[in-house]
């Protein structure tokens, strides 16, 4: 085992110097700059422009930037931001913690809900719940988050005053039960889609466990149906569903871009479209490598983990 | 004329021919003479006297995140909403165009001494009142600190126009400082009041690095109101200073929040959650429906912003005068107005706002007339080919149109133009990309056929446009400007160096006049109109003052209070 994870972990760092060297390489050489955003606004000559080009050291070769980036990088310095000077680092924690909150509440609705559905659906096969949860599903992952997002806000929000129109919280106010009011319905638009993507997962898998010969011997023992669901059926099920969640995180950062930009969620998601939109490289590039190193330690874990709860599967 | 406190009451309109004099008393009448669109504005509703003490707070709400806090340093529009609370200007413009002393004791004028006859001595008389927000006493030191720090080579100043040009800063007592101009400058006047807010000496003398200190996210001025927390993404929040110099500030504490999404932010001010909309208001589509809000005030208001069509100069068939004149009569302005914007901004045929003492009256009117223009491209030699599209020697008359990708109404725009013009024989593709690509290098380096765009020509608030119209302005021939249309005319060239150098308002704004009839003559733009703003506030709310001097109607948030 231990050499099975020496070998992903290089596996793992090689990966991240790859999609490093790509994702620099594609966010320079794309048309365009830091500095775009002055050009137009008359305030900034073309004389200042090159000045202060110059001052942030883009006027020198892509390679030389790339391995004095690189270089900083490894040494723990992530560069500091071009909107405020802030440290990269300093400013992805200082978003994550709103992200993190997020995705971990539409994760926990989304697993439970969906693990829920499909269950019962697998079991109740072709019955009108598992006729409307199929179909629920499909609708739920055809809508496009931000025109749930925006009808959520209209009904919730403008027509019935239940929840607030998006942010995190009230300032100045900071309670459990703000933060809570506010968490309700970017989470819950957050969740719909992972709930029917659990959902139809858990549906398979279950469906497939259920018709296996050791359920049926199981039965035969006279073990009751309970017991046979959870500890013969369900435990068996739950194991695609590792690999499920060991890649969630792309998917949950993917579908918290929209959602906090309709709710106006300081996290994540908003910071990588902000900063893409100014062209904050050094920022831009602490996100992708951030989001890299999380996507991979994802996968490392869901394999570990799998061949930790299955004994069928050996590693190395 | 003038009072004591440097403000001039006339407007372009009601403005006489001021003499040399009077034109120091506005300073360097920059911005002097604005008779402001939305003065009528001037108070949202029945003014009630503001609180003893500051009371109760306003969250604004932005759809840009400010970042930037060194005011010094290159921002934008909201940046600046933040500076205009924490720092001080050494004197600013207000909504009709004064010069107002703010730091300063007393804008400077031939009449009072601070301006020597040539232009070229200033003597800045400065408040002796005045506390950074940390007690420490304000006084010439931190001016001159400001202006060498805006030259120092290892600063990322934003802009050093004008700076450049003041030499052997003298601090005459800790309330007086002089200097001396390397050339006369006219516009610098309104750098000052505009761009230039006095940063602290005592903090900043102190940092290693001046691009990177923990004075840029947690700054200290001399503003009404002091820093207080960001939490980045989401809000920012300044808390009165009390010990303020000037009027106010007269709420606990305002809340800068960031909204991105325009549509969300309308509706946030809907259901109350924010207090004012700021930066880029309220979308057109939604005007209408906000007027008839409970609770709630709307106020449209005109920007110096204006939208045209910019065309590359030297790209073939714009080249021609005449293809420029017939694509202009061959566009219906009103429809566009009308139908995408609602018929709330002006149509306008100068760079310079309508507003503005230095706009010229009675500039050609853009009448839409496709027969004409037809028969301007016929006789310019332009032919009809078999496709519709015409052509003169081997050329054809037709280009790409860009704007920012998402810009949804200019993107409407787009399909209306080449509408217009197909029917004159001109054939127009659209090419958009995403704001940090066409600003970029495209935009810069005049890599465009045509680009719509909305742009504040304005230097400041003064009407030099050498940086945009300048012959030695074209950065894609080596200029040092952002004239990207690489438009180049002698005797613009002339009136440009001339209206810089004059002092006397009458003789600027016949120079300034002149350049505007021969813009307008050569069509080295094509206006739209003059842009707008609609902004909301909240009913109680009282204060605000559109200006459109300022790059943001949030300047002066410190004579806000709740009626």
């Amino acid at each position: 085992m231990a050499r099975y994870v020496a070998n992903r972990l290089a596996q793992a760092i090689m990966l991240l110097v790859i999609v490093s060297a790509i994702g620099f390489a594609i966010l320079h050489l794309a048309p365009g700059g830091p500095l775009s955003q002055f050009a137009v606004s008359g305030q900034m000559t073309q004389e200042d422009l090159d000045r202060v080009t110059r001052q942030l050291g883009l006027d020198r070769p892509l390679p030389i930037q790339y391995l004095d980036w690189f270089g900083r990088m490894l040494k723990g310095d992530w560069g500091k931001s071009y909107r405020d000077g802030e440290a990269v680092l300093s400013v992805i924690s200082s978003h994550l913690g709103a992200t993190l909150e997020l995705m971990a509440t539409a994760t926990i609705i989304a697993v439970l809900l969906g693990c829920w559905i499909g269950i019962l659906g697998a079991l109740r096969r072709y019955s009108v719940f598992d006729t409307l949860a199929t179909v629920g599903a499909m609708i739920a992952l055809s809508i496009p988050t931000f025109w749930f997002g925006l009808v959520t806000i209209y009904v919730f929000s403008v027509k019935l005053g239940w929840l607030p129109a998006g942010n995190r919280q009230t300032v100045g106010d900071g309670s459990f039960l703000d933060l809570l009011h506010h968490l309700i319905a970017p989470a819950m638009v957050l969740a719909l889609v992972e709930t029917a993507m659990w959902g139809r997962f858990m549906r398979s898998s279950m469906l497939e466990v259920i018709n296996q010969d050791y359920i049926r011997t199981a039965r035969a023992k006279g073990l009751p149906e309970w017991r046979i669901l959870t500890v013969h059926g369900l435990r068996n099920a739950l194991l695609p569903m590792i690999t499920v969640a060991g890649l969630q995180f792309p998917t949950l950062l993917g579908g918290a871009l929209v959602a906090e930009t309709v709710f106006t969620w300081p996290g994540m998601g908003r910071l990588f479209l902000d900063s893409i939109g100014y062209r904050d490289y050094p920022v831009v590039m602490g996100i992708l490598m951030f989001s890299a190193t999380m996507v991979l330690i994802g996968s490392l874990l869901a394999d570990i983990l799998y061949a930790v709860v299955d004994p069928r599967i050996r590693v190395g | 004329m003038a009072d004591d406190t440097g403000r001039f009451g006339v407007g372009a309109v009601h403005l006489g021919v001021p003499n040399r004099r009077q034109f120091f008393q506005l300073g360097a009448g920059a911005a002097a003479g604005w008779s402001l669109a939305g003065s009528a504005f001037a108070q949202t509703e029945r003014p009630t006297s503001p609180p003893d003490k500051p009371r109760g707070q306003v969250i604004a709400a932005l759809s840009q995140e400010p970042t930037v806090f060194h005011p010094l340093m290159p921002g934008i529009e909201v940046d600046q909403g933040i500076w205009w609370q924490v720092f001080s200007p050494l004197w600013y413009i207000d909504p009709d165009g004064n010069f107002v002393p703010d730091l300063a004791r007393e804008v400077p004028t031939l009449e009072n001494g601070g301006l020597s006859a040539d232009g070229l001595t200033w003597k800045i008389k400065l408040r002796s009142d005045v506390k950074w927000h940390d007690g420490t006493p304000f006084t010439a030191e931190d001016v001159k600190f400001s202006i060498e720090l805006i030259n120092n080579p290892g600063f990322r100043a934003r802009s050093r126009v004008g700076h450049s040009l003041v030499k052997d800063i003298t601090v005459v007592a800790p309330d007086e400082i002089h200097w001396r101009m390397e050339a006369p400058y006219s516009p610098y006047m309104s750098i000052l009041a505009s761009f230039t807010f006095i940063v602290p000496k005592h903090i900043l003398e102190k940092v290693s690095d001046p691009n990177a200190s923990p004075f840029h996210n947690a700054p200290v001025g001399t503003g009404p109101f002091r820093w207080g927390e960001r939490v980045p993404g989401d809000h920012i929040q300044l808390n009165a200073h009390t010990g303020y110099h000037g009027k106010g500030p007269y709420v606990e504490r305002v809340v800068f929040k960031y909204i991105p999404d325009l549509t969300v932010l309308y509706t946030q001010f809907r259901t109350g959650q924010v207090d004012y909309t700021g930066l880029a208001g309220i979308l057109p589509n939604f005007v209408q429906e906000a007027k008839t809000l409970k609770g709630r005030k709307i106020f449209v208001s005109s920007t110096s912003s204006v939208e045209h069509i910019a065309p590359n100069l030297d790209f073939g068939p714009f080249t021609d005068r005449a293809v420029r004149e017939a694509l202009y009569l061959g566009i219906n302005k009103q429809a566009i107005i009308d139908a995408l914007y609602y018929g709330l901004p002006t149509q306008t045929e100068s760079f310079v706002p309508q507003q503005a003492w230095s706009f010229q009256q009675g500039l050609p009117q853009h009448k839409y007339d496709p027969a004409k223009a037809n028969a301007l491209l016929d006789a310019a030699g332009w032919v009809r080919g078999s496709s519709g599209i015409r052509e003169k020697g081997g050329v054809k008359l037709e280009f790409t149109n860009s704007t920012t990708a998402g810009s949804a109404v200019r993107e409407q725009c787009q399909q209306l133009l080449i509408q217009d013009w197909r029917a004159i024989g001109a054939a127009m593709r659209v090419n958009n990309m995403p704001a940090a690509v066409i600003w970029g290098d495209f935009w810069q380096q005049s890599k465009f056929n045509s680009v719509i765009v909305g742009v504040n020509f304005m230097l400041g608030s003064d009407p030099d446009v050498t940086p945009r119209f300048g012959s030695g302005a074209i950065p894609a021939k080596g200029g040092r400007g952002y004239n990207t249309y690489q438009y180049q005319s002698a005797e613009a060239d002339r009136l440009l160096s001339q209206g810089a150098k004059q002092f006397d308002l009458a003789q600027r704004k016949a120079t300034y006049g002149e350049l505007q009839k021969l813009i307008r003559n050569d069509l080295a733009i094509l206006p739209l109109f003059q842009s707008f703003i609609a902004e909301g506030i909240k009913e109680g709310l009282q204060g605000f003052r559109p200006n459109i001097n300022m790059s943001i109607n949030s300047w002066n948030m410190r004579e806000w209070y709740w009626a």
